[in-house]
């Protein structure tokens, strides 16, 4: 039987490769075929899943939400020492440098990626600002957001933090970070779906031993990550009401 | 519930004696010093009980903005952070909800080890596994100066309400 494997699609474009080369170490590891299918945007990832295609997921913490709680998916393991985090920022120089210098009537820039975007709400709410009383303009990635900031099409702009640090110098000097999250909490999760729950040990020994071995300790490196850890049912379930409370009258 | 007394060496010798009296009828002495401390911006608190409100983990944010170390708050009754500014039907609409399985959210004031004080907006949502609440989880995050002064007053106003009857 063919597996399909996908992950989130925040990913970093510069990481892809290395994804793919794990794909191939994890299908020797397993003896097992299993096929790494990458999606652009989330409605696209969102329409396979809802197909039932896929079987193994590095997922974001809202897709990770859904699927272990809704469609039967059981949590294998979180990048070790990383956690989703997010930045808001503004052009660099510009009138808003702080989180009290946000006004309601904003231009804020936005993504489809869920988790950033409640993120960044939390954030500015501490300004009495919500979906009510911003203009909230939605653009189909991270640097397109960061070059409306830069055009002055927006004032402010919702960013993956690693996304937002990887970003060029060019575009760095032209933005300031305006607050960055310390949530520490909240992060992606590898996931296996009904198909491949029974696979769940033998899955998490081979990513927990990757860094015991030279050959894919690299192959780590190149997907941006420096292990894996367990993540248990309990931790998926934590982190679930985290982010029940998160959502909670966050008006998107 | 037992509940240790705060001391006035935690507040730096300046803090004035307060008493409090919990849902149980225990007593606490506190030393209150009337000094916010604002909450950190991009931050979350977050902390979880067992069923009975004892908690059981405590994130960095937590321990800083407590002041209290982690082992002492491990182990503690949440009401530990209760400041003598906060009416009692605050804290008995949060129990009703979460103890009926459902999410509760408010503006609180709590109460640091220093005697100083920190608001949070607060939301807390039971844990249930197996269809059992096996205890609660809380993430507080940074609120608006606009909220802190609409529910100051109103704290006020119900705090004497209560002293009153």
């Amino acid at each position: 039987m063919n597996y399909v494997m996908t992950i989130s699609p925040d990913f970093n474009i510069k990481f892809v490769p290395g994804w793919f080369v794990f794909n191939s170490w994890l299908q020797k590891h397993l003896g097992q075929g299993i096929k790494l299918e990458m999606f652009m945007d989330f409605p696209a990832q969102q329409a396979a899943l809802d197909s039932e295609r896929i079987d193994l997921i590095f997922a974001n913490p809202s897709n990770a939400a859904t699927l272990v709680r809704e469609r039967g998916f059981v949590p294998i393991a979180r990048p070790l020492g990383r956690s989703d985090e997010a930045v808001i920022a503004a052009r660099a120089g510009g009138p808003i440098k702080a989180i009290d210098d946000l006004k309601p009537g904003v231009r804020v820039g936005t993504t489809a990626d869920p988790d950033v975007h409640m993120m960044c709400m939390i954030m500015i709410e501490a300004a009495d600002l919500n979906a009510t009383n911003i203009a909230l303009q939605r653009y189909d990635n991270f640097i397109a957001v960061a070059k409306n900031l830069m055009r002055g099409g927006c004032d402010l702009g919702f960013f993956l933090a690693d996304m937002f640090n990887e970003m060029s110098p060019g575009i760095r000097k032209e933005l300031q970070v305006v607050v960055q999250s310390q949530i520490f909490s909240v992060h992606h999760a590898l996931l296996a779906g009904p198909r491949m729950a029974g696979m769940r040990e033998q899955i998490l020994a081979s990513l927990t031993g990757m860094n015991s071995d030279a050959k894919a300790k690299g192959i780590l490196g190149d997907m941006g990550l420096t292990g894996w850890e367990e993540m248990s049912r309990e931790d998926a379930e934590f982190m679930i009401d985290l982010m029940d409370t998160l959502t909670w009258d966050l008006q998107s | 519930m037992s509940i240790r007394d705060m001391s006035l060496e935690d507040s730096g010798g300046t803090g004035r004696e307060v008493h409090i009296t919990y849902f149980d009828g225990t007593r606490r002495k506190l030393f209150i010093v009337d000094e916010e401390v604002p909450f950190p911006e991009g931050r979350l608190i977050v902390s979880r009980t067992d069923a009975q409100g004892i908690i059981t983990h405590a994130n960095e944010s937590f321990v800083r903005m407590s002041a209290y170390a982690q082992e002492e708050l491990l182990g503690a009754p949440h009401c530990i952070l209760r400041h003598p500014d906060m009416p009692a039907i605050a804290f008995r609409g949060l129990w009703d909800s979460v103890g009926q399985g459902k999410k509760w959210h408010g503006y609180v004031k709590n109460l640091r080890k220093d005697g100083r004080y920190y608001w949070v907006h607060a939301v807390v949502v039971p844990n249930v596994r197996n269809g059992k609440i096996e205890g609660y989880a809380s993430v507080r995050r940074k609120p608006s100066r606009s909220k802190i002064a609409e529910y100051e007053a109103l704290y006020e106003k119900l705090l004497a309400e209560e002293v009153k009857a």
